[in-house]
């Protein structure tokens, strides 16, 4: 497949994958788009540029591992697995539909690419570091990187997962918190704040790295530091936005589980047309 | 007396046996691992065994990661604490249909004397009705070592196998053979079938005695498989014989006795009597006296059988 660190070709990448997010949410009637939208640079580097994948052998052995710990998001996964050459575009439309590959949250067993399935939160990272238990023995190279929501990380089994990485020294497992600061009834500061969620990771024993979420260079720069860590696991925490590319759905804890109106989608039609600043 | 022996003692030593057999086998423990024996797999393969602390949802998430790269994970704990992560088996073990072994120990009530918090006697109904899950419960430490060889070599998991903490009388000949979903009849009879697994096999064994004096003849059926389960043998007895009394040390709501009374239902209706903890915790006590005060004895399941005929 395509492999490339143009910024403008990953930007390009990302707006197509941000109306494939829209249309196939608007197309299944229903989804989580907010949480996907936040999630798109974070993902096109990693299957663009970062990741050893091969789109046409999904089960290689010797593949990095894509553990999307937030399944709902599975919208962003779908379109950047489609767009990367796993299965045709078209399926998208397929999304949450009877019989469908594309299941309302991540299928191992059904969809290509698919490497963890998700949907009850808390579980990815435990899973991750089971990956990266068995490459160590295996002798193997491939890593394991693993996205967590920020209400995620409220679970306290992310916490027993927390502790165990960097016990076991897993510098193969690169953790990324997408942070977009919601959650479903709000704001994590609301709800049960995180802060400061930097230092809680470092003093677990993670090796931190705070980035724009969106800035395709210091994703990659951040994930080159986490790659030549050695000794102890990363966790990139990703400042993002919620609904990230759509005005009138940025930062809106609305458009956390429902996707858009007619109205609404020809308006973000418009605004999808040029790639983001 | 016939020779006695702990579950948990024959799984330890023919995890570690299987350990040398197959290098990707892997096992994982939560902080008990010299009680669930893990330890001795862990003596013999250090790098292969990942103790977790206390924190069973993370090791049995990890277990499942291990699993899809490759490895054949045992998981241990206490079968209680373990079910804590009754929605990681759920909605990752059995929704992805991964192979790990979930090798409980310290069920039932002869837990003995830690009490109730340690007692599992739900377990059984917890993980039965979980869709791709398997279920197995040795009646001794012959009948486990054939589980835990069936399972080092089948990777069609995930599977929980029930294991408890004290010595109890060996059932089993050393040339048994443990077949999957397959129950086996220790003994014949024709007056009534006792559908029995794990520790109550060498119980239900015993009350064939206290029927014999009186004349009467039971079948005993060793149910190690709960699920899938051996419905044709069920469904047999019932034909044949038409009373089944059901034993096990779990509650007699959605365990052996819910599963057998489900076959029966809809396929060969009969009389039936289930003996288990009635909706009920246990408490603290030495086994044998827990065992008759929760109704667990050879002699309830004789008066439980006489009640039948
Ligand atoms: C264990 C569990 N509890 C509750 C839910 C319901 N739920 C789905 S998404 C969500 C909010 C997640 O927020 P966050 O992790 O911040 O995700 P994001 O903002 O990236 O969409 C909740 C509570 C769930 N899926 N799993
Ligand atoms: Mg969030």
């Amino acid at each position: 497949m395509e492999k490339t660190t143009d910024i403008s070709r990953l930007k390009e990448i990302a707006r197509q994958i941000r109306i494939d997010i829209l249309e196939s949410t608007f197309a299944a009637g229903s989804g989580h788009p907010g949480g996907s939208m936040s999630a798109v640079e974070v993902i096109v580097a990693l299957y663009w540029s970062e990741m050893n994948h091969r789109p046409d052998e999904p089960h290689w052995p010797d593949r990095d591992r894509f553990v999307l710990s937030k399944g709902h998001a599975c919208p962003v996964l779908y379109a950047a697995l489609a767009r990367a050459g796993y299965f045709a575009v078209k399926e998208l439309k397929n999304l949450r539909k009877l019989g469908s590959f594309l299941q309302g949250h991540t299928d191992m067993l059904k969809t290509p690419g698919v490497d963890f399935s998700a949907g009850s939160l808390g579980m990815g990272l435990s899973f991750a570091n089971g990956v990266a238990l068995a490459a160590r023995l295996d002798k193997k190279d491939y890593r394991t990187y693993v996205m967590l929501g920020d209400g995620e990380v409220q679970e306290g089994q992310i916490w027993e997962a927390a502790m165990t990485a960097p016990h076991r020294k897993l510098d193969n497992v690169c953790a990324i918190l997408d942070y977009n600061k919601l959650q479903i009834d709000g704001f994590n500061k609301d709800i049960k704040g995180l802060e400061p969620i930097d230092e809680k990771w470092a003093a677990f024993g993670w090796h931190v790295i705070r980035i724009d979420g969106h800035d395709f260079e210091a994703i990659f720069k951040a994930l080159d530091s986490a790659r030549t860590t050695k000794g102890k696991p990363t966790i990139i925490i990703a400042d993002t936005l919620k609904g990230k590319g759509v005005s009138f759905m940025e930062n809106q804890a609305g458009f956390h589980g429902r996707c858009l109106k007619p109205d609404e989608m020809e308006k973000a039609r418009e605004e999808l047309k040029e790639v983001l600043k | 007396m016939p020779e006695t022996a702990a579950t948990r003692d024959a799984y330890g030593k023919t995890l570690e046996r299987m350990g040398e057999r197959y290098p990707e086998i892997v096992a994982l423990d939560a902080d008990l691992s010299e009680s669930t024996r893990t330890i001795w797999f862990a003596k013999k393969f250090p790098e292969r065994f990942f103790q977790m602390g206390i924190a069973e949802q993370d090791m049995i998430a990890t277990a499942a990661g291990l699993a899809s790269a490759g490895k054949v994970p045992f998981a241990s704990s206490f079968a209680i604490f373990a079910s804590r992560a009754w929605e990681q088996v759920r909605n990752l073990l059995c929704r992805a249909e991964i192979n790990v072994n979930l090798c409980l120990t310290h069920t039932g009530i002869s837990v003995g004397e830690d009490g109730a918090s340690a007692q599992a006697l739900e377990d059984i109904a917890a993980f039965r009705v979980l869709p791709n899950m398997r279920i197995i419960v040795p009646a001794d430490d012959i009948e486990t070592v054939g589980v835990i060889e069936f399972l080092a070599a089948d990777r069609n998991g995930p599977t929980y196998v029930r294991l408890g903490r004290s010595k109890t009388p060996r059932i089993h000949a050393q040339d048994y053979k443990f077949v999957f979903g397959k129950a086996s009849v220790p003994r014949e009879g024709k007056d009534i079938a006792i559908i029995a697994c794990g520790v109550m096999v060498g119980k239900a064994m015993e009350a064939t005695e206290i029927l014999a004096a009186e004349g009467i003849e039971a079948r005993v059926i060793n149910m190690s498989t709960i699920k899938p389960i051996d419905a044709d043998t069920i469904i047999a007895a019932s034909k044949e014989i038409g009373k089944i009394v059901t034993a096990e040390e779990h509650s007699i709501i959605g365990g052996l006795g819910g599963a057998v009374a489900e076959v029966l239902a809809e396929n060969a209706p009969c009389s039936m009597k289930r003996v288990g903890t009635r909706d009920t915790f246990g408490e603290s006590g030495t086994p044998d006296e827990l065992l008759e005060k929760y109704g667990l004895q050879p002699h309830h399941i004789a008066a439980a059988a006489k009640s039948l005929l």
